[in-house]
């Protein structure tokens, strides 16, 4: 376990995500002081998410631009149709490559990313899917000497995501919604 | 704990191994990606190498330096960006209904389109100026370094099955016709109509190192900037500040954006939510 708190949160949802995303995110102060990237499998433009978790959350909640800094207490959503990476310095990249397992934006694109630049800076949170994207990603974090985080499978509306994840990553814990947001609250009150 | 130390070196390692290639690349061949945005070019390195074949980016420089027929494999991977015939309608219904306007004033119009790939938006410009009466009046640069890229650009010939998403993005657009006017089908394929392309002159042209060639009132050039780093950005919004005629128009990519470049100054907004920025005053 890395004592360090993490410079940044990485999160992947898919089927169920909205619902998962709720139970956590309008947890979160205003004065949170970590930033959030999150790829959620949205089918098209525009995917709304913005809208609806600014109007839920004390945090800022925000569509980013390419080579965007990554600022404390944000939630970035990964725009429809582009692929969202973290840069070294901290800042967004944004790419329009193929989608990965039929998905653009991918979070398996997102969470390799983040631990090529981070390392074991990152928090990487698996929730409810029915795909294995992030898995990849998980490990390749996991790898780099950062934490993963995975939403129980027996209790996520969709199994699949959060069980391809924890068959990749040794270390991972599963833990309820719950326990996922009471993490989130103690790493960013250190 | 053995582990992670020992995996640690793994990271920097694969860096300067990346580095060197790219370093190969540019002095052996001249293509120069050396101020690509590094997540996105280390993904697609990434995935070269492993489709390649190669264990390690060094083994893929040593075949690259030493035979000719690698490079043509790797600039597949680094260049390739496979877009939609009207992608982003609502930036073709914007352009269509507010920038047109002001270029239809003109006796003759230059458009650039940089970074045209496989010509999606070379097509999709070409239709909307014919369904506007102005084609016949304006000449189409549409570039790119790939050169295999810009032979299917200028073969516009496209797979059937993306036909439906091309014709739906058309109609958003406010196109004034059905698409299918312009394509005739062979062969599982769409084979786009001679004419449309008739006024475009397809052209290898790098925005890393080539310069100005035209002055125009209208720069197309939509995520390709996204791979570049900062200064490599800010290089070729300097092209497009000088090829562009006072008050001519920039179009970027839907999620690009001015306001990190050295050369904000040099525009104003024009159609803000669909990144279209106005040349200002010079």
């Amino acid at each position: 376990m890395s004592a360090a708190p993490p410079t940044a949160i990485v999160i992947g949802a898919s089927a169920g995500a909205v619902q998962a995303l709720s139970d956590l995110l309008p947890r979160l102060p205003a004065d949170y002081p970590l930033p959030i990237l999150i790829v959620v499998h949205v089918p098209a433009a525009p995917s709304g998410l913005t809208t609806l978790f600014s109007a839920k959350c004390a945090v800022a909640v925000v569509e980013p631009d390419d080579k965007e800094a990554i600022a404390p207490g944000t939630v970035y959503f990964a725009p429809p149709g582009y692929h969202l990476l973290v840069e070294h310095g901290l800042t967004v990249a944004l790419s329009a490559d193929e989608p990965v397992l039929f998905s653009r934006p991918s979070i398996d694109v997102l969470f390799e990313s983040a631990a090529d630049s981070l390392g074991a800076g990152v928090l990487a949170i698996v929730l409810t899917g029915a795909n294995e994207d992030g898995s990849r990603g998980a490990r390749a974090i996991e790898q780099a000497g950062g934490r993963v985080l995975v939403e129980e499978p027996s209790t996520a509306y969709a199994a699949a995501m959060p069980s391809a994840a924890l068959a990749r990553c040794s270390a991972a814990r599963a833990l309820s919604l719950d326990a996922i947001a009471e993490h989130l609250l103690s790493v960013g009150s250190r | 704990m053995d582990a992670a130390v020992n995996e640690a070196p793994a990271e920097p390692v694969e860096d300067i191994e990346i580095q060197l290639l790219l370093e190969a690349l540019y002095l052996r061949y001249h293509y120069d990606f050396r101020h690509y945005a590094r997540a996105s070019i280390k993904r697609r390195l990434r995935q070269a190498r492993d489709q390649l074949g190669f264990d390690t980016f060094s083994a893929m420089q040593e075949q690259l330096l030493h035979s000719d027929e690698m490079v043509g494999r790797l600039l597949d991977y680094l260049t390739v960006q496979v877009s939609e015939m009207f992608r982003d309608p609502s930036y073709f219904r914007a352009l269509r209904e507010k920038v047109l306007p002001h270029l239809r004033t003109y006796p003759s119009l230059k458009i650039w389109i940089a970074g045209c790939s496989h010509g999606e938006e070379v097509y999709s410009f070409a239709i909307m100026l014919l369904e506007e009466g102005l084609l016949d009046r304006t000449l189409i640069y549409a570039t790119d370094i790939n050169p295999e890229a810009l032979e299917i650009a200028r073969s516009g010939v496209y797979p059937l099955d993306r036909i439906a998403l091309f014709t739906r993005n058309h109609q958003q657009a406010g196109g004034k016709t059905s698409l299918a006017d312009y394509y005739t089908t062979a062969y599982g394929r769409a084979v786009f109509d001679k004419k449309l392309r008739a006024q475009v002159v397809f052209s290898d042209h790098s925005l890393v190192s080539d310069e100005v060639f035209t002055e125009c009132q209208l720069v197309s050039c939509r995520n390709v900037m996204i791979y570049f780093d900062r200064p490599l950005q800010d290089r070729a919004v300097g092209l497009f500040r000088d090829s562009l005629t006072r008050r001519g128009f920039l179009g970027l990519g839907s999620k690009e954006t001015l306001r990190f470049s050295s050369h904000v100054e040099a525009f104003t907004d024009f159609v803000r939510e669909e990144k279209i920025y106005q040349r200002s005053e010079r």
